[in-house]
């Protein structure tokens, strides 16, 4: 199988549940999730509308209309008024053939625009990252170069910003998916001499409330970029993760359904309802969750008043007295909490 | 999440049917609600596909914007929506009592009660999900600046007359929303998953169909199986048996539905306008009209079971009877009705697009004291409630097993009766605490004295504690309590630690006195507020 | 962030010769009381960390206003706060006139009170009127209405205040002294206020942001030096809860001892006590295992703990007295991160026959001080981490209340559980981010008692 190359919003993902061993190695090994999810038989529910994806693009094509003016003014206002105005900035062209090509050419585009002490806008350039020991290549939006020398993340989203405020569950998301860039930035930047300053707070561009205008707010990624780091030298240790596999374990989806959920059973997961939101195989997981009875297919935070108790069978075992010793201060409180409820709803405990 | 509702839930997945999470219904429910089902267009600011609409669950009104990116079109959909919507809710502005009220006096600012007028009933707005409420607040505020021909006779795109109004209601109605315990306006995953628990988690809740099916299987299935088939079962063309309850749409049903169906419009509009005589034209619109027809089904079909999944809700809602104190609340929401039907009347400006900071810190004051009166109210109401806050040693309940007069000091001496109370819960009592009790439907306080030592032991542990209590009010004026006012041995007798009503807060400046602190007054706008800019591809 | 690990006692003396921790306080002082005395500015903002003598210039600059003839009025957040500060106004001074205006409610101050002969209390601030001073709480402020504005005010534990209390009392002066620890448990509020987050004036945030986000010219100080805080501790407080505002401790290496009459008897308690006597900091560490919060076996250790301290007749030597005070019960606090945790810690020590050691939760430790404290990790046990349980101001509180030694109490496992935390925080346009991050804090303080730790299987 072809392997998946991951890109930022998989990566900004991993923080999503990075205990998670199975999410970990299928996307440090490039595995593609939503083929995988398919051929287990619990596909994913992620899909995109084609009228989100038109208006996504026709929002970008215009904020990025006649070089950029607009966005490149958004970034002097917001970011760094005390620069000269863009007048005009350079647009280098960054075309060439394959993701090694654009790399070196965003590479050389960033180094020339560098130190000239001018505006420049790199319109979808291409950054490579090492993860796990392979290389994933990156297209931010575009990189602004200050005529100071510091590079800007742009960001551009199609979700409103309404009177200045927006979800800010999506701007999470955002913020996370820029650190990233601006983690591969900071490599880019680590080889020139001096080093230029990849700036930490981001810019985010998003519709103004119900109209088509760009609207924009400096993000500060520090946190999340702190949060990308950590969890990138996590992934490193997959190897160690691939150790425990037996030989010859592999992820292909033309493989028979049982030998292919072995495989994929053979890592353990860390299933919480959170994932249905971040993870292509989340469905299969939840069923298996389930299925083993674990408590934290209901919530991650139902397991903190249950101590060593793991499974709903347990628990209610606990609870009606069948099993637990009741010195443990779990099972005594669920006793407690059966004798209420049976109290409030006027039967005996059961 | 309380560990009785945990296992709630636990029993709910070991028996495959929801759990109760309440014993009575803890919200009015209006004889007359009306159900709003809205879908949105994918990737637009709230930009309305269509929606179904109405107080009569066999007769929805269908709204349909065939071509969601037609301005037109849109306008045209809010002032239907407002057709409903605002009779609806004037019918309700027209009955009114009169009432008492406090207010300061602008002479002499003494707090005087005058009679006001307050609206007899309230109108009560009821949508599937969360994300509807969000949609509300999202469409008031798209509409609420909006200028009408009347208003702005030269500028362009002018707003249909009543839409401007159905965004301040509607806005009104969405920051009602947000005040604990208040029922205006409420989300149906909301109201159920209150009342129940269900044996998924509560991001899973979030899905109506799915969480209907928990506590409410057809025939024979398991809870967890309904749900299942409900969030996930697609039929042979790859779409959702259960649509989801909006207002966003299924990808599937954008890409492989609706999106071929706006084309056909757009084709068929198009030809029209191209007819070169009245037989052509009369044939390309007999086109629109079916393209269109297309649209309305796919957005009935869509809002129908949704439509219908509310309904069948508040169906098991009615069937739970109401609580002791969901009346004062509701009266509390009918004040706030009939305030805003008023600031309209009198020909106040919309609500600003964000609060000033005396009206932020108002509304969060009253946000604060509404939790705090719902807490305590529906543990007085519901003992499944109470039995949460007596396990979390906010409350407890026990017999009492002696009593015995004393008195307070002073030069009246009034009766301040040690009141001696044997209980298995575990409260969390520190000297001098205050608890009390409902006593004909009014708090009666004492205060913690000690643990008795007995056979209770130590008052942390074994066959339940001794807890000595002084009673402190409510005994009348009398050398002796009144009748009834003490309790006696035998009673059972449940005393809660927390208040059981909430004191008002402190007056805040009025806006115009904002201090320093805060940036000083508010800068007073020119004229009314200004409408958003209205842009080519301009969304809603 | 990187924690530079306590140097070697006596080793400290020779690193920083140029520290003088007295005349670094002192000017830090004098800056404040010009500002707040003859400053042109509407306010002055004090950060003051744990131990710096929050209270000592609270008072001070109480009585040199009054002394000014300038009538002042003090709020604070609390009751015991108040009562606090009046005791200490009337040690300091007292012949000042003084008002305690204070709630209708029964008890409403401390019996103390009553024996300070010109303390005035009521419940109503005309009573109180023309006093040099007058002292209430923010809530009970917020009630005074139709009265002639202060000219001053000082504003305690301002961090702490949320700015719709501020907003409901800032009409009644007319400039005032902030002062307050930016590091302890922030101000917070039962229901959402999402939709006001980004805006300067958010009711829910704390007073102290509102008042600079509106007034970005006040003169902001910060008091230098903990004279709470051993030399062990403080570089490790400062550097993990106040990256961008550092401050040292008071006292050096050495300064302070701790010393035991009975030796170890080698079990695990004696040897964190030992530990703990010796570094200033002490990690006894169980067997990771997944608890409830009220985990019997780190619950009884705490208590053992605390028992094994009282027992071996342990003394403490420092600046304040030159022979060794014993380490009574009074000396001791245990912390915690609950209620529930406190109330099974008080009856693990009665069951131990020990009495008068003070156990809370971080909540109501702020502000207090002993000679050693053993905390109970708030992570000690858990299955997962909340943001209630990483918020780094209850870290903070927990590892900043003692003078001599911190010993904590924790199960194996939190630094897994801490990599394994989602990290996926919803971000509000226009807040500005707040460091540190609770994740970095408490790897940085795990990382610090690491080099502390014991190892103990009860």
């Amino acid at each position: 199988m072809q392997p998946k190359p991951l890109d930022a919003r998989a990566l900004a993902a991993l923080a999503a549940n990075p205990g998670c061993r199975r999410r970990a190695l299928l996307d440090g090994a490039g595995v593609d999730k939503t083929a995988l999810a398919d051929a287990l038989g619990a596909p994913s529910a992620f899909g995109q509308s084609q009228f989100a994806l038109v208006r996504g693009n026709s929002f970008e094509a215009r904020v990025k209309a006649d070089g950029g003016a607009e966005l490149l003014r958004l970034v002097h206002e917001r970011l760094d008024p005390a620069a000269a105005p863009p007048g005009s900035a350079a647009v280098p062209d960054l075309s060439a053939v394959g993701p090694e090509g654009r790399t070196a050419r965003t590479a050389l585009a960033l180094r020339e625009a560098t130190g000239t002490g001018t505006w420049a806008l790199l319109d979808h350039p291409m950054l490579a990252l090492d993860v796990a020991g392979s290389v994933a290549f990156l297209e931010p939006d575009a990189v602004v170069v200050h005529p100071d020398g510091s590079w800007t993340v742009v960001e551009i989203k199609s979700f409103p910003m309404l009177d200045g405020s927006a979800d800010a569950a999506k701007v999470g998301a955002a913020a996370r998916q820029a650190a990233v860039y601006v983690l591969a930035l900071e490599r880019v930047a680590a080889q020139l001499d001096p080093a230029p300053e990849v700036r930490h707070r981001v810019l985010l561009v998003c519709p103004k409330d119900f109209s088509n205008l760009p609207a924009a707010s400096a993000v500060d990624v520090r946190k999340q970029r702190a949060v990308t780091r950590r969890q990138l030298e996590r992934l490193t240790r997959i190897e160690e993760i691939a150790d425990t596999l037996p030989e010859g374990t592999c992820f292909a989806p033309d493989l028979p359904p049982e030998e292919l959920t072995a495989a994929v059973e053979a890592i353990p997961a860390t299933y919480a309802p959170e994932c249905l939101a971040a993870c292509e195989l989340a469905f299969h997981c939840r069923a298996r969750s389930r299925g083993e009875g674990a408590v934290t297919s209901l919530g991650r935070s139902l397991r903190a008043e249950l101590g060593g108790l793991t499974t709903v069978d347990e628990v209610l075992a606990a609870a009606h007295g069948r099993a637990g010793d009741p010195d443990d201060p779990a099972v005594a409180a669920l006793r407690r909490a059966s004798a209420l409820r049976a109290e409030a709803l006027g039967g005996a405990p059961c | 999440m309380s560990l009785i509702t945990t296992l709630a839930r636990l029993e709910a997945v070991s028996s495959g049917r929801a759990q109760p999470a309440a014993t009575v219904r803890h919200r009015h429910l209006s004889e007359h609600p009306l159900v709003f089902v809205p879908l949105t267009t994918a990737g637009e600011a709230g930009a309305p596909l269509g929606a179904l609409v109405g107080t009569d669950r066999d007769a929805p009104r269908l709204l349909v914007v065939p071509q969601p990116r037609d301005r037109d079109q849109r306008f045209a959909f809010l002032a239907e929506l407002a057709d409903v919507v605002l009779p609806y809710i004037d019918a309700y502005g027209e009955s009114v009592e009169t009432a008492e009220r406090s207010e300061t006096d602008p002479e002499t600012g003494k707090r005087v009660k005058v009679e006001v007028d307050l609206c007899t009933d309230a109108p009560q707005l009821i949508v599937p999900s969360r994300a509807g409420l969000d949609l509300v607040r999202l469409l008031g505020r798209s509409m609420r600046f909006r200028r009408t021909a009347e208003q702005e006779p030269e500028a362009p795109h002018p707003a249909p007359p009543r839409v401007p109004l159905l965004g301040r209601w509607l806005t009104h109605f969405g920051e009602r929303a947000r005040v604990p315990g208040s029922a205006l306006l409420l989300a149906c995953t909301d109201l159920l998953s209150r009342h129940w628990a269900t044996g998924q988690s509560s991001l899973e809740d979030q899905h109506l169909g799915a969480l209907l099916a928990w506590i409410d299987p057809p025939g024979g299935e398991s809870g967890a199986e309904a749900a299942h088939r409900a969030e996930r079962a697609r039929d042979e063309r790859g779409q959702l048996l259960w649509p989801p309850a909006g207002p966003a749409t299924d990808p599937a049903f954008d890409n492989k539905l609706l999106a071929p169906a706006i084309e056909r419009y757009d084709r068929a509009r198009t030809a029209l306008a191209a007819a070169e005589d009245g037989v052509e034209a009369d044939d390309r619109s007999g086109e629109v009209t079916a393209a269109e027809r297309r649209i309305r089904d796919l957005v009935e079909g869509c809002t129908r079971p949704t439509w219908d999944a509310v309904w069948r809700s508040l169906d098991l809602l009615r069937a739970l009877p109401e609580g002791a104190h969901v009346e004062d609340r509701w009266t509390r929401d009918r004040w706030s009705f009939t305030g805003h039907r008023d600031r309209v009347l009198a020909g106040e400006p919309p609500q600003p697009r964000r609060d000033d900071a005396v009206t932020a810190a108002g509304k969060l004051a009253t946000r604060e004291r509404e939790q705090a009166r719902l807490d305590a109210q529906e543990a007085l109401d519901d003992p499944l409630v109470m039995a949460g806050r007596r396990l979390a040693g906010e409350a407890f309940a026990g017999e009492v097993t002696d009593v015995v007069m004393a008195y307070g000091e002073g030069r009246r001496p009034s009766p301040r009766p040690l009141v001696t109370v044997r209980t298995d819960d575990r409260p969390h009592l520190d000297e001098r605490v205050k608890v009390y009790r409902s006593l004909g439907g009014k708090p009666q306080a004492a205060e913690f004295v000690r643990y008795e030592d007995g056979e209770a032991g130590d008052g942390t542990g074994g066959g339940g504690a001794l807890v000595v209590l002084r009673v402190v009010d409510k005994m009348g004026r009398g050398k002796e309590p009144e009748e009834g006012s003490v309790p006696e041995k035998g009673d059972r007798v449940c005393f809660t630690l927390f208040e059981h009503e909430q004191r008002g807060g402190a007056k805040l400046p009025d806006p115009e006195r904002t201090p320093w602190t805060h940036g000083g007054p508010p800068v007073a706008a020119e004229g009314p507020p200004a409408a958003d800019p209205v842009t080519e591809e301009d969304l809603l | 962030m990187t924690i530079r690990s306590a140097p070697e006692a006596g080793r400290g003396a020779a690193a920083r010769p140029a520290f003088d921790p007295g005349a670094e306080a002192g000017r830090a002082t004098d800056a404040i009381l010009r500002d707040t005395l003859h400053g042109a500015h509407r306010g002055v903002v004090v950060d003051s960390p744990p131990g710096a003598g929050k209270s000592t210039l609270v008072v001070r600059a109480a009585l040199e206003l009054a002394a000014a003839g300038r009538p002042l009025m003090v709020v604070a957040q609390t009751n015991a706060q108040v009562d606090d500060l009046v005791v200490r106004l009337a040690e300091k001074e007292p012949g000042l006139p003084v008002g305690r205006l204070h709630s209708s409610d029964a008890d409403p101050y401390d019996k103390a009170l009553d024996a300070l002969p010109n303390v005035r209390k009521s419940a109503k601030a005309g009573d109180l009127a023309g006093l040099d001073v007058v002292i209430s709480t923010a809530a009970k402020w917020a009630h005074v209405k139709n009265v002639e504005p202060w000219r001053h005010a000082i504003v305690d534990e301002a961090y702490q205040m949320r700015s719709d209390a501020l907003l409901a009392v800032a009409g009644l002066f007319e400039r005032a002294l902030f002062v307050g620890d930016p590091g302890q448990l922030d101000p917070f509020s039962i229901v959402g206020s999402e939709q006001w987050a980004g805006l300067s004036y958010d009711p829910s945030a704390s007073a102290v942001s509102t008042l600079l986000a509106h007034n970005p010219e006040l003169p902001q100080h910060r008091l230098p030096v903990s004279w709470r805080l051993p030399a062990s501790a403080a570089p490790l407080v400062s550097a993990a809860f106040y990256p961008y505002t550092p401050f040292r401790s008071g006292t050096d290496h050495g300064d302070r001892r701790l010393a035991f009459a009975v030796p170890s008897d080698g079990s695990g308690p004696d040897r964190v006590v030992d530990e703990a006597a010796a570094s200033g900091w002490g990690l006894l560490q169980l067997p990771a295992r997944h608890t409830p919060r009220t985990d019997p076996e780190a619950v009884r250790a705490v208590a053992q703990v605390v028992r094994r301290l009282l027992d071996r007749g342990g003394a403490a030597v420092s600046e304040r007295s030159p022979d060794p005070v014993p380490l009574t019960a009074g000396r001791i606090a245990v912390g915690t991160a609950h209620r529930d945790q406190a109330a099974a810690v008080r009856a693990a020590l009665a069951e131990l026959g020990v009495a008068d050691v003070t156990v809370d939760t971080a909540n109501r430790l702020q502000g207090r001080e002993y000679d050693v404290t053993v905390v109970l990790h708030p992570l000690s046990g858990r299955p997962d981490a909340t943001a209630f349980h990483l918020e780094t101001g209850r870290l903070c509180v927990l590892a900043s209340r003692h003078r001599h030694a911190c010993i904590v109490v924790c199960r194996e496992g939190v630094e897994a559980l801490l990599d394994d935390h989602p990290s996926t925080e919803p971000v509000q346009l226009g807040v500005t981010v707040k460091f540190p991050d609770g994740w970095e804090a408490n790897h940085a303080v795990l990382s610090h008692l690491a080099e502390h730790r014991v190892t103990w299987r009860p």
